[in-house]
């Protein structure tokens, strides 16, 4: 039975930080290029304009629900299981999220290293 | 991607690897924390370790969000990934920690990812975007001095006056 909660406390915390990646990565691709923006209006410009995107802030709030199903995920599992399995899910799930929800070509390239990266760190923090 | 773009990858993988790193040394001092006992917390953020890894996380969240602005999400992630590997051989060689065979492997593989994207293009340009589009949007990118309003609005509308039918 506490593998169930672990579980699905692990699928919260993949869910919630995929959504709060797309949405942060979207409300930057509407920000624009910081550099660009920084050197044609200033820090100020570009800092009042990333907190007071819609995206932005809605992304900060999954990445919260993100950090919090972590605790839960911790309360009831191994951080041998949760740390690894969570990262590397998130991985998989950014690449698919990034190709339907983005669409950033997600090419043979991107899929090898979506998934290279996602077993390297779950050996690696395993 | 310039010299400049490449710096601002490299700090995101920095920054993340040094303040978990940090937070984590500096967590293991003031013990841990309960619901019961929260007051904890503000003793844990007193603590310089933890104080300087959440001001390196925050450099590290200015570091990402920067990135996104002019790369893919699929671009960065595997990217800064690679602060694990600069992770396990900071604990390696610094810390003098084991590393199993099978984190050498894991190293191996992160490493393989990261060369694979590396040699890509940064940033999807999208083929729905018809030329006049493209331009509209290279208007509101590169115009340097003109009020920026104009060619965004151009873009915007470039995004979203794309003719139905030509999904993905």
């Amino acid at each position: 039975m506490k593998g169930v909660y672990t579980w699905g406390a692990i699928l919260a915390i993949v869910f919630a930080s995929v959504v709060g990646d797309v949405l942060l990565a979207r409300a930057m691709k509407q920000v624009g290029d910081v550099g660009a923006l920084r050197r044609r209006a200033g820090l100020g410009i570009v800092i009042s304009r990333t907190l007071s995107n819609g995206n932005f802030i809605l992304g900060v709030m999954a990445m919260a629900v993100a950090f919090f199903s972590l605790l839960f995920a911790l309360s009831w599992g191994d951080v041998s299981l949760v740390a690894p399995a969570a990262a590397s899910l998130t991985f998989i799930g950014n690449a698919v999220a990034a190709r339907i929800f983005l669409r950033e070509r997600v090419d043979r390239r991107r899929w090898i290293a979506a998934s290279l990266v996602a077993a390297g760190v779950a050996l690696l923090a395993g | 991607m310039n010299f400049r773009k490449y710096l601002v990858l490299a700090g995101v993988t920095v920054f993340a690897a040094a303040g978990d790193a940090m937070l984590s040394h500096g967590m293991k001092q003031t013990g841990s924390i309960s619901l019961n006992h929260l007051q904890g917390v503000i003793f844990a953020v007193l603590n310089p370790w933890v104080a300087a890894g959440i001001f390196l996380l925050l450099a590290f969240f200015a570091t990402y969000m920067t990135a996104l602005s002019w790369a893919d999400l699929t671009y960065v992630l595997p990217a800064s990934s690679f602060g694990y590997v600069l992770l396990a051989l900071v604990a390696r060689f610094l810390l003098h920690e084991q590393v199993s065979p099978l984190r050498w492997i894991g190293i191996a593989l992160i490493t393989g990812g990261v060369g694979f994207i590396a040699g890509g293009p940064a940033l999807t340009e999208h083929p729905r975007e018809s030329k006049q589009g493209a331009r509209a949007t290279e208007i509101a990118t590169k115009a340097p001095l003109c009020d920026s309003a104009q060619g965004t609005l151009l873009a915007k509308n470039a995004r979203n006056g794309a003719p139905t039918g030509v999904q993905s």
